[in-house]
């Protein structure tokens, strides 16, 4: 089925539109805002964003596969993003990654049976000061330690 | 000696210390006000003055840079706020952002101001939400109270400010790859010339500042670009004004601290930092992100000639050295972002070597084969390292490896993980080749304490 904004995202669209000299530009901005609604980016969407920026469909899937927050298929409800990179790394990063691992019963990369958490690993989220971290979706969970990641995942749990 | 400021972090500990009736009750938006009665020459005279070093990494004298843009072109202008941090133990723009958003706003209406341009661009990593939440809601409090707009603070030069976000890619902080991103495309480096100056942001005119670079800017017309710059030990060098450092890691005390430039590492670590945790010391600080050759406290500075920016400190402690762009290059690693990673003796510096190498294979672009490739075999043979299949020969491969890297891509991330590497290889040597000789059982096996 072809791909369509809600008309609240319509808006978006409009406004995201008007930031740039082109429409070209709009491209990684309006990406967002379609995962945002569909929660990954499939040929339906490469379609629509397209043929509204004006752009060929190759160019945008050569967007959509350089950078890695687009997501290819289909993710978890929720995504977590265990940071591993060195600063983190020399305070628990692997101990976390390992924790969310045992207690989701998956690997990273991997999709609860339920669809409900995705767990990925990031590189280096600007938060070195504040390690080891995870990103849940759009928040930030710093100065972790084990028994603060079993709340947060109960609580992913239950939502 | 530790000279500590507040200035970029003013508003850090104000209650809504992001919000416009904080960073007005710290005097917010005078500057703007100052600057843009000024002609667009005294601007970057000032800033000129202030002797700003990006403080993105490269650290390349913000007014100097203010000073290509064209004068007379019939193309509209772009300033590019390059806040795509991402470079490991780097999180210093990150607490900009979120905590006094509006500094950043009021150095983009003097920014364009100085380099002609009436649109400015804050290109942020897309997992930073707090901080472009930060960031869009200054815009819209300035655009509201007249700040920004046809006529902003009453001055007849139009601004607007636009955040623009990326989606997940280290290689976006690069500028020019950070231009391609901007107009939507893959986010690849151009090569150089054209420079930006005359062939930047949509083919026009444009300038990419680091935000530290373009936070900083309000604060030398609130105090003047000669006052702003003597605030640094190393105002003799160029290199002045206050910036944010940053400590992680293996220290008591992980955090950001703002000091006037000409720090030492030393103080940075030990005193800001609170040293190493208890029974454990200093085995190697990684000064400015990932990129900067690592520095190891019994390093000490040869420097004879008494030409060279490191004479002064001839024969004394590596540590020692005021932290500056100059000192630092002179040194052989690099002042990078001011962000400073600590490993103890209790980490395995092999395994922190490969965390780095996988990240920088993870972050190639693959535009260019040396720097695709390299990275790749590079990771590759430290698995083989740390598994114990690795030979003597392979040790030598590394250095090898890095050294045809550098200089043979596009753009910086090649030198930047090449160098690392060199860095690696010269300080560990003997623990490279204990996991060869052990066959993989040397080391601590660990980075966490």
């Amino acid at each position: 089925m072809p791909f369509a904004l809600t008309p609240e995202r319509e808006r978006e669209f409009a406004d995201i539109l008007s930031r740039y000299p082109n429409k070209m530009a709009a491209t990684i901005p309006v990406l967002h805002l379609c995962q945002e609604q569909n929660g990954w980016i499939s040929d339906d969407v490469i379609a629509f964003v397209a043929q509204r920026l004006e752009v060929s469909t190759a160019h945008v899937q050569g967007v959509v596969t350089f950078y890695t927050l687009f997501n290819q298929k289909p993710v978890g409800k929720h995504t977590i993003w265990v940071c591993r990179t060195l600063s983190c790394a020399l305070r628990g990063a692997d101990d976390v990654l390992r924790h969310c691992e045992k207690r989701l019963g998956i690997h990273e990369g991997e999709t609860t049976k339920d669809g409900k958490i995705t767990l990925k690993t990031a590189e280096c989220l600007a938060a070195c000061g504040q390690a080891p971290m995870m990103q849940v979706d759009k928040t930030f969970h710093e100065n972790l330690t084990l028994a603060e990641v079993d709340r947060i995942l109960d609580n992913l749990r239950k939502s | 000696m530790i000279k500590r400021t507040n200035l970029i972090s003013r508003t850090y500990d104000l209650p809504n210390g992001y919000s416009l009736a904080a960073y007005e009750s710290v005097g917010g938006y005078k500057s703007a006000r100052k600057a843009l009665a000024m002609s667009r020459d005294q601007v970057v005279a000032e800033v000129r003055a202030a002797n700003i070093r990006g403080r993105g990494g490269a650290g390349f004298p913000c007014g100097v840079k203010w000073g290509f843009m064209p004068k007379n072109s019939n193309k509209p202008h772009y300033l590019i706020v390059n806040a795509d941090e991402g470079e490991p133990g780097t999180f210093k723009d990150r607490t900009i952002m979120e905590k006094n958003p509006h500094l950043v706003i009021e150095g983009c209406i003097i920014g364009c101001y100085g380099i002609g341009a009436h649109a400015a661009y804050i290109y942020v990593r897309d997992e930073l939400h707090l901080s472009k939440e930060r960031l869009w809601q200054a815009i819209h409090e300035a655009r509201k109270a007249g700040y920004l707009g046809q006529k902003p603070l009453g001055f007849d030069y139009p601004v607007e400010v636009y955040v623009h976000t990326g989606a997940g890619a280290y290689i976006c902080g690069e500028e020019t790859s950070l231009l391609n991103s901007l107009e939507g495309r893959r986010g690849e480096p151009r090569l150089k010339p054209p420079f930006p100056a005359q062939v930047g942001a949509f083919g026009c005119p444009s300038t990419v500042n680091n935000l530290e670079t373009i936070a900083a800017v309000p604060l030398v017309f609130e105090l003047g670009g000669d006052h702003f710059s003597q605030l640094s030990e190393l105002h003799y060098l160029k290199d002045g004004g206050t910036r944010l450092f940053g400590v992680s890691g293996h220290v008591k005390n992980p955090g950001i601290f703002e000091c006037a430039v000409g720090l030492t590492l030393r103080e940075l670590v030990y005193d800001l930092g609170g040293g190493p945790p208890p029974g454990t010391k200093v085995l190697g600080v990684i000064p400015g992100g990932s990129s900067c050759p690592i520095l190891r406290p019994e390093d000490v500075v040869h420097a004879p000639d008494s030409s060279s920016p490191l004479h002064p400190w001839h024969g004394k402690p590596a540590f020692d050295v005021p932290m500056g762009v100059d000192t630092y290059r002179a040194l052989g690693t690099m002042l990078g972002t001011c962000c400073a990673i600590v490993l103890s003796d209790k980490a395995d510096p092999v395994l922190a070597f490969h965390n780095l190498m996988r990240f920088y294979r993870h972050e190639s672009c693959g535009q260019c084969t040396p720097c695709r490739e390299g990275t790749g075999w590079i990771e590759r043979i430290l698995d083989k390292l740390i598994a114990g299949e690795a030979t003597m020969a392979d040790v030598d491969l590394l250095h090898e490896i890095a050294s045809n890297i550098m200089g043979n891509t596009i753009c910086a991330f090649g030198e930047g993980a090449a160098m690392p590497v060199l860095g690696f290889v010269q300080k560990f040597r003997p623990e490279l080749e204990a996991y060869v000789k052990s066959k993989g059982k040397s080391g601590t096996g660990r980075l966490a304490l």
